[in-house]
């Protein structure tokens, strides 16, 4: 069952891979990238890990992809593509490295595909005595607490970042050959 | 013959996938916005490579820094999709071979 659920995941998110990066329109690269998305998510599920599947739909196939969307609906960006390719060497070159890429990675993880020790930062509690969600939470304000609020500065520095930019081009909508201060 | 269990190097091979195909839908793609969904497929693989190692060697670990790399990831898109609209006020287009001077 386990099998058979991992076979059409694997297919699927594959497919889901191999749309984004072959549809012309950038919508359907969005929904494709949905696809792959919600079966991390399945995948997540499948390992024990209750609380980061749901974060996954909850976080990427919502709102990253309702983002993409938006901003792809936006600007209106949807139709036109330029073709040509101004590195052709690129396109040809990128194929075979990526295949050496993944040969590569294979390769690393070939011999004793697990190894290390076990269960350093805690043991992952696979019976349900006490749940994921409060066992995530309990390594997450304990051992990795500075990590957390760092993550709150991250954040907001996003923010900040993402106002700016915004604000600096809306009053320059029309292109000026002044070089930015 | 689908009977057999579903063991780590299962995951880890699809994850070496999706990440190859992201690397190369990088490289080729010119759509700036493609392309950053192509990071999204790359940081996902590696996430899917966290929770593998999570769950074969029974360490929480794994499952905490993939809830950091989401957050990552949501910042990430949130400035990254700011600096596209930008560009595309000032342009008129996302197409990331004309922003290869790195100046507006």
């Amino acid at each position: 069952m386990e099998m058979t659920i991992f076979v059409a995941g694997a297919i699927a998110a594959v497919v889901g891979a191999l749309g984004v990066v072959l549809a012309r329109n950038p919508v359907h690269s969005a929904l494709f990238l949905l696809l792959t998305m919600a079966t991390m998510a399945v995948f997540f599920l499948l390992q024990d890990a209750d609380l980061v599947a749901i974060i996954q739909i909850v976080v990427y196939a919502s709102a990253i992809v309702v983002l993409f969307i938006f901003v792809i609906t936006l600007l209106g960006v949807d139709q036109h593509e330029k073709l040509v390719e101004p590195h052709p060497v690129q396109r040809w070159l990128g194929i075979p490295l990526g295949l050496v890429l993944f040969g590569l990675v294979l390769a690393i993880t070939r011999d004793d595909w697990v190894t290390g020790q076990q269960s350093v930062v805690g043991p992952l509690d696979t019976d349900r005595r006490s749940g994921n969600v409060r066992q995530l939470a309990e390594h997450l304000f304990t051992d990795y607490v500075w990590a957390f609020e760092m993550t709150a500065v991250l954040l907001v520095i996003a923010v900040v970042g993402g106002v700016v930019l915004a604000r600096r081009s809306g009053h320059r909508a029309v292109p000026e050959p002044e070089a930015e201060p | 013959m689908l009977a057999a269990e579903v063991t780590p190097p299962y995951y880890l091979t699809l994850a070496a996938a999706l990440f190859t195909i992201g690397a190369v839908g990088l490289l080729v793609r010119r759509n700036t916005l493609v392309m950053f969904m192509c990071i999204e497929l790359m940081l996902n693989a590696a996430n899917l490579t966290f929770v593998t190692y999570a769950k074969a060697l029974d360490d929480i670990g794994g499952q905490v820094i993939v809830f950091f790399t989401l957050v990552v990831a949501a910042a990430e898109v949130a400035v990254g999709l700011a600096i596209i609209v930008a560009i595309f006020r000032r342009r008129q287009n996302v197409t990331a071979d004309d922003v290869d001077l790195l100046k507006g």
